[in-house]
C-alpha cells in the first residue's frame, strides 16, 4: 500500500499549459499566469473599493489608509525623508507578495480545478522582483553618487591594512543580496506548502488504513495540519514585510551610502 | 551502501541545519524579549532590527533545507 500511495508533494508547483502544451508553443496561458491575474484583479478590487475618498472613512478605505499609512511608515523610518519617492515600489512589492502568499494559502484545493497557485513559489518570480530592487539600488546609487558609489565597499574606519580583506566581503555580501532576498521567499512558501501536503496525505492514508493506529495517526496529523496552517499564515506576512524592509534597507544604503 | 540510500540519509544530514537554524530564530527573539521588557518604550523602535536578524538567521535554515531537497531531486 505505501507503495501504491507514494507522496508527490512538488506536484502543486507545477507548471502546466492551460492553453495547450508547454513545449515548443511561443506563448502559453499558464496555471502561474491565471494565478497571478487573479492575485492582481483581488488587489484592484481591494484598493478601488477603498479609493472612494470619503471625508469619514468607512471600514474598507480605512483597511487600505491602514496598509498604504504602513509601508509609507516603513519607507519612511528606514530611508528618511527621500523616503516618499521609492513608496510606490516597495508598496507594489509588499502587496503582491502578501496578496500572492494568502491566495496560495485559499483552501479552494476542495475543487480539483481550482487548486491555488502559489506564484511566489517561483524562483522566475520572486526573483524578478529582486532583481528589480537590486536594480533600483544600482541605478540610484550611480544616478546620485556618480562614482562615489563604490565608497559603500569601504566602511567608515576601515584600517588600511584590513582593506584586501573588508572590500571583497562586502562585495560579495553586496552581490549576494538578490539573491538572498528571491531564495528566501521563495523557499519559505515552497516549505510550507510541503508540510502541509505530506501531512495532509498522512491524514487521507491514516484514515484509508482503517484501524486504530490510522485513526491515531489521522488525530495527530489533524492537530499538525492546523499548527502548520497557523504557522503559514504567520510566516506568509512576515516574508512580505521582510522583503519590503530589506529592500528599503538596501534603498537606504544606495540613498545615504555608509 | 548504494547511491540512494546514500541520498536520503545526506538529505536527513542537511535537515538538522533546519533545527540548528531554528536555535538561532529563538536566539533572535528571546534577546529582542529581553531587551524590550528592559526597557519597553525602546522596543517599538528595534523592530526592524529584530526582523532583520530574524530574517538572516532564517536564511541559514532555508539553504539547509535547499540543500537537502537538491541532495533528494537534482543530484
Amino acid at each position: 500500500m505505501a507503495a501504491a500511495s507514494k507522496i508527490d508533494p512538488m506536484h502543486q508547483f507545477q507548471i502546466e499549459g492551460l492553453s495547450g502544451q508547454l513545449s515548443g508553443a511561443p506563448f502559453v496561458f499558464t496555471n502561474s499566469a491565471l494565478w497571478m491575474m487573479i492575485v492582481l484583479g483581488a488587489i484592484l478590487l481591494f484598493m478601488w473599493g477603498g479609493m472612494k475618498r470619503e471625508i469619514v472613512p468607512g471600514r474598507w478605505q480605512a483597511a487600505v489608509e491602514g496598509l498604504v499609512g504602513f509601508v509609507t511608515g516603513l519607507a519612511m523610518t528606514n530611508i528618511g525623508k527621500e523616503g516618499r519617492a521609492y513608496v510606490p515600489w516597495i508598496f507594489t512589492v509588499f502587496v503582491f507578495i502578501l496578496f500572492s502568499n494568502y491566495m496560495g494559502l485559499m483552501p479552494f484545493g476542495i475543487v480539483e480545478a481550482a487548486h491555488p497557485f502559489t506564484v511566489t513559489s517561483q524562483f522566475t518570480v520572486t526573483g524578478l522582483l529582486a532583481v528589480i530592487s537590486f536594480g533600483i539600488v544600482l541605478i540610484v546609487g550611480i544616478a546620485k553618487h556618480g562614482l562615489k558609489f563604490f565608497s559603500l565597499f569601504v566602511p567608515h574606519g576601515t584600517p588600511i591594512g584590513l582593506m584586501p580583506l573588508i572590500v571583497p566581503i562586502e562585495i560579495i555580501s553586496f552581490m549576494v543580496r538578490p539573491f538572498s532576498l528571491a531564495l528566501r521567499l521563495f523557499v519559505a512558501m515552497i516549505a510550507g506548502h510541503i508540510l502541509v501536503e505530506v501531512f495532509g496525505n498522512f491524514m487521507v492514508q491514516g484514515l484509508n488504513a482503517h484501524s486504530a493506529l490510522g485513526v491515531f495517526v489521522w488525530a495527530i496529523s489533524f492537530i499538525f495540519v492546523l499548527g502548520v496552517n497557523a504557522l503559514e499564515l504567520l510566516v506568509c506576512g512576515i516574508q512580505a514585510y521582510v522583503f519590503a524592509l530589506l529592500t528599503s534597507l538596501y534603498i537606504n544604503d544606495a540613498v545615504h551610502l555608509h | 551502501m548504494d547511491l540512494a540510500a546514500a541520498k536520503v540519509i545526506g538529505a536527513g544530514l542537511a535537515a538538522i541545519g533546519v533545527g540548528v537554524a531554528a536555535i538561532g530564530v529563538g536566539n533572535v527573539f528571546s534577546a529582542f524579549l529581553e531587551g524590550a521588557l528592559r526597557n519597553p518604550s525602546a522596543a517599538d523602535g528595534q523592530q526592524g532590527r529584530l526582523f532583520i536578524g530574524f530574517a538572516a538567521a532564517e536564511l541559514l535554515g532555508l539553504i539547509a533545507f535547499v540543500v537537502a531537497i537538491i541532495i533528494l531531486f537534482a543530484v
